[in-house]
């Protein structure tokens, strides 16, 4: 357990250095509202519209799904990759049934167009 | 960590205890922002930082597996999918109402539903042997390796067949999201 001792130090730094440069900022800063600081800057119109006003088209989700698929392909990998050598020839083969499995997925997606932007 | 604790969580003594009861604290209350947040942007946050605690207690439990699997699937694809619903739902109406506090009732009844069991083990003590079982999760033919080995070592050897299902599954919703997506991107163009 005390292992992971230094990725708890490195956390709490890592936590605590966005912290402190918000707080030294807040402490340090004048303060002069003014409505002219909170527009645009310089560059570009007013903002006319809500940003989620405008919808989103469905590919972004095909891509969302995708992403989730492969996301949990992986976790079964890592084990498997950890264990390999006790696993032998065994480990290998059903591995290359899984991932066959999930490329002739991969190929229907791709075959699909679901991939083409355009 | 001596064998004579009869505390439950016998596994959690001194500064993990302690750990324990930081993860837990943030994590529920995390939760609870969650729920009362008006922003969905805002819950999805601190449903983020609560998944992120949760692995936190895994590691604690020295399932590290589980907490990396946590920190990747829940934080990194599950989220993504709240973070779509809200993406594609999400209105500019929805910000200023309260949507998602109309439940009160319903939610309550399901957490207590949910809460029955846990206190039914709190108060009979059935609680497996701690101090015994600390490293039945990374042992591998009885030597000790570790959680992600040990994991390993029972998926793919006596789970073979519902970890090769698992991969159909996923081609499922591969093919299933092709279906419905792709049709309605045509639609739409």
């Amino acid at each position: 357990m005390s292992d992971y001792l230094p990725i708890l130090v490195f956390a709490l730094l890592a936590a605590a250095l966005p912290l402190a440069t918000i707080l030294i900022a807040r402490a340090l800063q004048s303060r002069k509202p003014n409505p002219a600081k909170l527009e645009p800057y310089e560059c570009g119109i007013e903002a006319t519209t809500f940003a989620l006003d405008t919808r989103f088209s469905v590919r972004y989700f095909l891509i969302a799904v995708l992403f989730v698929v492969f996301d949990v392909e992986t976790i079964f990998l890592f084990p498997w990759a950890v264990m390999f050598n006790r696993l032998g020839l065994f480990g290998l083969i059903e591995m290359l049934i899984f991932l066959t499995i999930l490329v002739i997925g991969y190929f229907y997606v791709w075959k699909r167009k679901a991939l083409d932007w355009a | 960590m001596t064998g004579a604790q009869a505390v439950p969580g016998a596994l959690l003594t001194g500064a993990a205890g302690w750990l324990f009861v930081i993860f837990a604290v943030l994590a529920l209350g995390m939760a609870i922002a969650v729920v009362v947040a008006r922003n969905p942007i805002h819950s999805a946050l601190f449903l983020l930082s609560s998944f992120l605690l949760v692995a936190c207690i895994f590691i604690l439990q020295q399932a590290e597996f589980v907490g990396a699997v946590q920190i990747l699937v829940y934080a990194g694809g599950i989220m993504v999918l709240f973070l779509f619903v809200i993406m594609l739902v999400h209105q500019r109406g929805v910000r200023e109402r309260l949507t998602f506090q109309h439940q009160w009732d319903v939610a309550l009844l399901f957490v207590l539903a949910f809460l029955l069991p846990f206190l039914y083990v709190l108060w009979t003590e059935r609680f497996p042997d701690l101090p015994q079982n600390l490293d039945a999760f990374r042992t591998v033919r009885g030597k000790i390796a570790g959680n992600t080995q040990a994991v390993a070592w029972v998926l793919y050897r006596d789970y073979l067949l519902p970890f090769e299902v698992a991969s159909v599954f996923l081609l499922v919703a591969m093919i299933g999201a092709v279906v419905l997506g792709k049709r309605s991107a045509e639609k739409v163009d």
